[in-house]
C-alpha cells in the first residue's frame, strides 16, 4: 500500500517541481525515489499485510500478494530503466520535462494497482489510469502530426476497448452480484455457469486482447508505435505490455479459474493468430519501430500461451518471460535512439554497417536480438522454454508445435537487423551514444546473459 | 579437469579477443594446442580407469543440472574436435582476414560449443551448447564469407534451427514423462520402459528431424552444399569436419538408448533413407563443377554411410561409424584444405578451368593425393577401416542395403579421382601456369593429417578400444530384449 502513495507521491511531486523551478534536477531525483521505491517493495516481500488507509481496510479493493510484489518491482525497475533514457532523451525539450515525467509516474502507480487490484473496480481504475496517461505520451510531440494521429488513433480505439472492459465488468457483475474477486471465484468455479457470465467474460478477454495488442485487436499497435516519440515507444512495448499482461494472468487465475476451459476455444485461435500474424507480417515490415511492434505483437502470442496453461499455475513462466522480453526490450531501444538519432532514419537501413562503425554498439544489438529470437544462452530462450515446459505439461500439443514454427519464422526479421548491422556497407555518419544510453544498453545486455544463465532466482519468486 | 576441458577454449577466445589482431592467430593456435595437449592427458588418464565426471545442481525448476562426463565416446569426440581445432586454426595464418581478433575469438567460441556438446550429460545443458555452436559458425560465414553469403547463411541458421527446436519439444516431453522430472541422462536413459511405444514413435522424430538436418541426411541436406561453398574455409572445416559428427555423436547418446521402441520402429526406415542418400549424393557429386561443391556431396555421402552404421544396431556397425568418423573428419579438413589452397592460388574452384598443378606444385600434389586416396577408402588409410566396419555391419542387417551403401565406394573413386585427374593431372592451364607450392603453414596442416591418415589406417585398435566400452553400453539400452 504504501508502494502505491509513495509512487502517486512521485507523480504528484514532479508537477510541483515545476513551481519550485528544479527543472534539471528532477530526473535524477526521480531516479533515487524510485530506487527508493524498488528497495521497498522488495521489503515487503511475503509479509501481506491487509492493505489500509488510516485505519480504513481496503481488503476488498488491493491486495499484495508474492505475485503482485515481483511484477511491481519489475515494472518499477523498468520504469528506472526507462527514466534513465529520458534524462538525454528530453535534453531539448526541458519546458515539458515535469509534464511528461509525471505522466509517466502516474503509468507506473497505473501499473501497480494492476498488479494487486482484488476488485474489478480496481482493474478498470488501474487500466484507466495506465491507457489515458499512454494516449497523451503518445501524442505528446505537439507539433508532429504523426505523433498527433498516435495519440487520436490509440486514444479512439482504447476507449472501445474500455467501452467492452465496463460492459463486460458489469455483465459479471449481474452474473454473480459481485465486484470482488474472490466472489466471482466463488461462483465461477461452482459450475453450471449463466450465459450472462460467460458473455462477460468473452467481453472482458477482449478488452485485454485489444490492450495487449493481441490479432484481430492489433491494428492500434504498429501506426502507434511508430508514430510516437521513440521513447514512449520503448515505454509502451515492455511496461505497458507487461503490466497488462500481469492484470490479464491476475484476472484468470484468481477471478476465473474455473471458466477458462470455456473461453479456452478463444485463446488458442487468438494465441494461434497472434503468434503467426505478429511474425508474418513483421516479415515485410522495413521501419524497426515496426518490426518491434509486429514482433511485440507474436510476443504476446507466446505469452497467451502461458496464460492458456494457467491450471498449471504458469505464473513463474510468465514472469521470467515479461522479464526477458522487457529487458531486451528497453535494451534495444536504448541502443537503438542513439541510431535513429544520429541517422536521421527509423528504418532497418539505419543499422547499415553499424558493425564497422560502431562494433561493441552492434555485439550489444545483437545480442539483445538473439535473445528476442529465443536462442541460447540468453534469457529470451529460457523464457521460450519456460512458456512451452509448461504447456507441454498441460497436454497443448498444438499450440506448443504453432509456437515453434513462429520462433523459427521470428529469427527471419530479427536477423534482418543484424545483417544490417554486418553485411552493409556503413556510410561515413558517426553513431555515438551518450554515457546513460550506454549505460543502459550495457546493463539491459549483461541482465539477458545473466538471468538467462542463472534463473534460479526468479524462478523462485513464484514458488 | 573435465571444467578446464571446457573453459580453456572460452578463455582462449576472450584472450585472442584482447590481444588485438596482429597476435590473434598465434594466440589462438598457442591456446588450442594447449587444450589439445590436455585432451591427451584426458585420453591416457582415462585409460587408467580414472572418472571424468562433474556434477552441479543449475536450475532448480525444472530440475536442469551442470552434469559433465567423459566416457570412451565423448573422449573420441574430444579428441577429434581438439585435434582439428588448432590444425584449422593454422590454416588461417599467411591469409589476409580483416579482423582477425574476432575470426579467432569465434573459432574458438565454436570450439567452447563442441566440447560442452560432447560432454554435457543433462538434456537440457546439451541442447544449449548445441545451439549455443550455431550462433559463432554463422556469424564466421555471415562476416567473412562469399557474395552470397546472407541469403545462403540465414537459410543454414534458421534451417537448423528449425530441426532444433522440435528437438527441444522432444525433451520437454521427456521432462514431463519422467516420473523424476529432470533431464538428467541417467533418468532419461530409464524412460525407455515408462514411455510406451506410441510416444516413442513420435518423440524419435522430434529428435530425428534435429539430428537429420545437421548430419545432413538426404532430404534434408539442401542447405550445405551452398552454406560449404559460402563460408570461408575455417568455416567450412568447422562444419563438415566437427559440428556434423556432433549430429552423429547425438544419435548414439541420446536417440538409440531413450527412445529404443522408436527406433525399433523407425530405425529400418531412417537406415533406408540414409543408404538412399548415400547413392543420391555420391550421383549429385558425380555432376558437381566447382570443388567445394563436390567435396560438400561426397560429405552427404559419407555421412549417410556413418549414419546408416549407427542404425544397424550392432556393435561392428556403431564402431565402425565412431571409426569413420573421426576419419572423416580429418579427411574432409584435407580437402577442404587443398580446395581452399587452389582457391588462394588461381582464384578459382572451378574444376573445368583447373589442370596440371602437379607439374607446378609436387609438394602439394603428394599430399593431396593421400587425402583423396584416404576418402575414397584405400587399404592402409583411415577412410578403409571405417568403411569397412560400416558396411561389414550393414550387410549383417541387410545385404540388400548393403549392396547399395557399398555403391558409394564405387562411386566415390569416380567422382574424387575424375576431380583429381582434371585439377592435378595433364596440362596447365591459364590459371594454372604460375602456381606457388604450399606454404610453411600449409604443409604442416597437410602433413599432419597425413601422418593421421596413415596411423589411423594402421593402428585403428586405440579408437576401437578406447570406444568399445561406451558402445557397448548404448547397445545394451538400444536393444529390445
Amino acid at each position: 500500500m504504501n508502494t502505491l502513495i509513495l509512487c502517486v507521491g512521485l507523480g504528484l511531486f514532479c508537477l510541483v517541481a515545476e513551481l519550485i523551478n528544479i527543472r534539471k534536477l528532477l530526473l535524477p531525483i526521480l531516479l533515487v525515489g524510485l530506487g527508493v521505491l524498488f528497495v521497498f517493495t522488495l521489503t515487503t516481500w511475503g509479509t501481506e499485510l491487509p492493505p489500509s488507509i488510516w485505519g480504513f481496510s481496503m481488503e476488498t479493493m488491493i491486495r499484495f500478494d508474492n505475485f503482485s510484489i515481483a511484477f511491481s518491482a519489475l515494472a518499477i525497475f523498468i520504469t528506472a530503466l526507462v527514466f534513465m533514457l529520458a534524462i538525454d532523451y528530453y535534453k531539448t525539450e526541458e519546458n515539458h520535462i515535469t509534464d511528461y515525467a509525471s505522466i509517466l509516474m502516474f503509468t507506473l502507480t497505473g501499473a501497480l494497482v494492476l498488479f494487486s487490484y482484488w476488485n474489478m473496480a480496481m482493474l478498470y481504475l488501474g487500466i484507466e489510469i495506465v491507457s489515458i496517461s499512454m494516449y497523451i505520451m503518445a501524442g505528446s510531440r505537439k507539433f508532429d502530426t504523426r505523433s498527433n494521429e498516435a495519440g487520436f488513433k490509440y486514444f479512439l480505439m482504447g476507449a472501445f476497448a474500455s467501452g467492452f472492459l465496463l460492459m463486460g465488468i458489469a455483465m459479471v457483475y449481474g452474473a454473480t452480484g459481485s465486484f470482488v474477486i474472490e466472489e466471482i471465484a466463488l461462483y465461477a468455479n461452482g459450475g453450471n455457469l449463466s450465459p450472462l457470465f460467460i458473455t462477460g467474460l468473452v467481453l472482458i478477454l477482449i478488452a485485454f486482447f485489444f490492450k495487449v495488442s493481441a490479432v484481430p485487436f492489433h491494428f492500434w499497435s504498429p501506426d502507434v508505435y511508430e508514430g510516437s516519440p521513440a521513447l514512449v515507444t520503448a515505454f509502451m512495448s515492455t511496461l505497458v505490455k507487461i503490466t497488462m499482461f500481469g492484470a490479464f494472468y491476475r484476472l484468470l487465475s484468481l477471478a476465473f479459474p474455473g471458466a477458462i476451459s470455456e473461453v479456452y476455444t478463444i485463446l488458442f485461435i487468438v494465441a494461434t493468430l497472434t503468434m503467426s500474424l505478429g511474425n508474418l507480417i513483421a516479415i515485410t515490415q522495413v521501419s524497426f519501430k515496426r518490426i518491434l511492434a509486429y514482433s511485440g505483437i507474436s510476443h504476446a502470442g507466446y505469452m497467451l500461451i502461458a496464460i492458456m496453461a494457467i491450471p498449471v499455475d504458469s505464473s513463474a513462466a510468465l514472469f521470467y518471460y515479461t522479464i526477458s522480453y522487457a529487458i531486451a526490450g528497453v535494451g534495444i531501444f536504448a541502443a537503438a535512439i542513439p541510431v535513429f538519432f544520429f541517422m536521421n532514419n527509423e528504418k532497418v537501413e539505419a543499422f547499415n554497417g553499424l558493425g564497422k562503425k560502431n562494433p561493441a554498439l552492434a555485439f550489444i544489438i545483437t545480442i539483445l536480438m538473439l535473445s528476442m529470437a529465443g536462442i541460447p544462452p540468453f534469457a529470451g530462450f529460457l523464457a521460450k522454454y519456460y512458456v512451452f515446459s509448461k504447456a507441454v505439461e498441460f497436454n497443448l500439443y498444438a499450440i506448443t508445435i504453432i509456437a515453434i514454427i513462429n520462433s523459427i519464422i521470428g529469427v527471419y526479421y530479427y536477423f534482418k537487423v543484424i545483417l544490417a548491422m554486418y553485411t552493409q556497407e556503413p556510410d561515413g555518419i558517426e553513431v555515438k551514444p551518450t554515457t546513460l544510453y550506454w549505460t543502459v544498453a550495457i546493463a539491459c545486455a549483461l541482465l539477458v546473459i545473466v538471468i538467462g544463465i542463472l534463473p534460479n532466482t526468479l524462478m523462485g519468486l513464484m514458488s | 579437469m573435465i571444467l578446464l576441458l571446457l573453459f580453456i577454449p572460452l578463455i582462449a577466445a576472450a584472450a585472442v579477443w584482447l590481444v588485438g589482431n596482429k597476435l590473434a592467430s598465434r594466440i589462438a593456435l598457442i591456446g588450442s594446442v594447449f587444450q589439445l595437449i590436455l585432451t591427451f592427458v584426458v585420453y591416457l588418464q582415462y585409460k587408467n580407469n580414472e572418472v571424468f565426471y562433474f556434477f552441479q545442481e543449475w536450475i532448480a525448476t525444472p530440475k536442469i543440472s551442470f552434469h559433465l562426463a567423459a566416457d570412451g565416446l565423448s573422449i573420441a569426440m574430444l579428441l577429434l574436435t581438439n585435434f582439428l581445432v588448432p590444425l584449422i586454426i593454422l590454416s588461417g595464418f599467411n591469409r589476409e582476414i580483416n579482423n582477425a581478433r574476432s575470426y579467432f575469438a569465434l573459432i574458438l567460441g565454436m570450439q567452447f560449443a563442441l566440447v560442452g556438446v560432447f560432454l554435457a550429460m543433462d538434456g537440457l545443458l546439451y541442447y544449449i551448447f548445441w545451439e549455443l555452436a550455431l550462433i559463432p559458425v554463422y556469424f564466421i560465414a555471415l562476416i567473412w564469407g562469399g557474395a552470397d553469403r546472407v541469403k545462403v547463411t540465414l537459410k543454414f541458421f534458421i534451417y537448423t534451427l528449425a530441426g532444433s527446436l522440435f528437438m527441444l519439444l522432444g525433451f520437454i516431453a521427456l521432462y514431463w514423462y519422467n516420473p523424476g522430472q529432470s533431464f538428467d541422462i541417467r533418468e532419461l536413459y530409464r524412460l525407455s520402459e515408462v514411455v510406451s511405444p506410441e510416444v516413442q514413435s513420435w518423440l524419435f522424430w522430434a529428435f530425428f528431424i534435429a539430428f537429420a538436418i545437421k548430419i545432413p541426411i538426404v532430404p534434408f541436406h539442401t542447405w550445405q552444399a551452398d552454406t560449404y561453398q559460402q563460408a570461408p574455409t575455417q568455416a567450412t572445416m568447422l562444419l563438415s569436419g566437427i559440428m556434423l559428427k556432433m549430429a552423429t555423436y547425438s544419435l548414439m547418446r541420446w536417440l538409440l538408448p531413450i527412445l529404443p521402441e522408436g527406433v525399433a520402429q523407425w530405425g529400418p526406415f531412417a537406415l533406408g533413407l540414409c543408404v538412399f542418400g548415400i547413392v543420391y549424393a555420391s550421383i549429385i557429386a558425380i555432376m558437381q563443377k566447382d570443388l567445394k561443391r563436390l567435396f560438400a556431396y561426397s560429405s552427404v555421402a559419407h555421412v549417410g554411410l556413418i549414419s546408416a552404421g549407427i542404425f544397424t544396431l550392432t556393435t561392428v556397425g556403431l564402431q565402425g561409424s565412431v571409426v569413420q568418423m573421426l576419419a572423416h573428419g580429418v579427411n574432409v579438413v584435407g580437402l577442404f584444405l587443398c580446395a581452399d589452397i587452389i582457391l588462394n592460388r588461381t582464384k578459382t574452384n572451378d574444376i573445368a578451368s583447373l589442370g596440371g598443378i602437379r607439374s607446378v606444385a609436387p609438394k602439394f600434389n603428394t599430399l593431396f593425393l593421400i587425402v583423396v586416396l584416404a576418402s575414397i577408402a584405400l587399404p592402409l588409410t583411415n577412410g578403409f577401416i571405417g568403411e569397412f566396419m560400416l558396411l561389414f555391419g550393414i550387410y549383417t542387417y541387410n545385404i540388400w542395403a548393403a549392396v547399395f551403401a557399398g555403391l558409394t565406394i564405387i562411386l566415390g573413386a569416380v567422382y574424387m579421382l575424375r576431380m583429381f585427374q582434371n585439377t592435378m593431372l595433364g596440362e596447365t592451364k591459364a590459371s594454372t601456369k604460375v602456381f606457388e607450392d604450399l606454404k610453411w603453414n600449409e604443409w604442416a596442416v597437410l602433413g599432419i593429417i597425413a601422418v593421421v591418415i596413415f596411423v589411423m589406417g594402421l593402428y585403428p585398435k586405440i579408437i576401437l578400444d578406447l570406444t568399445a566400452p561406451s558402445i557397448d553400453a548404448i547397445l545394451n539400452q538400444a536393444i529390445i530384449k
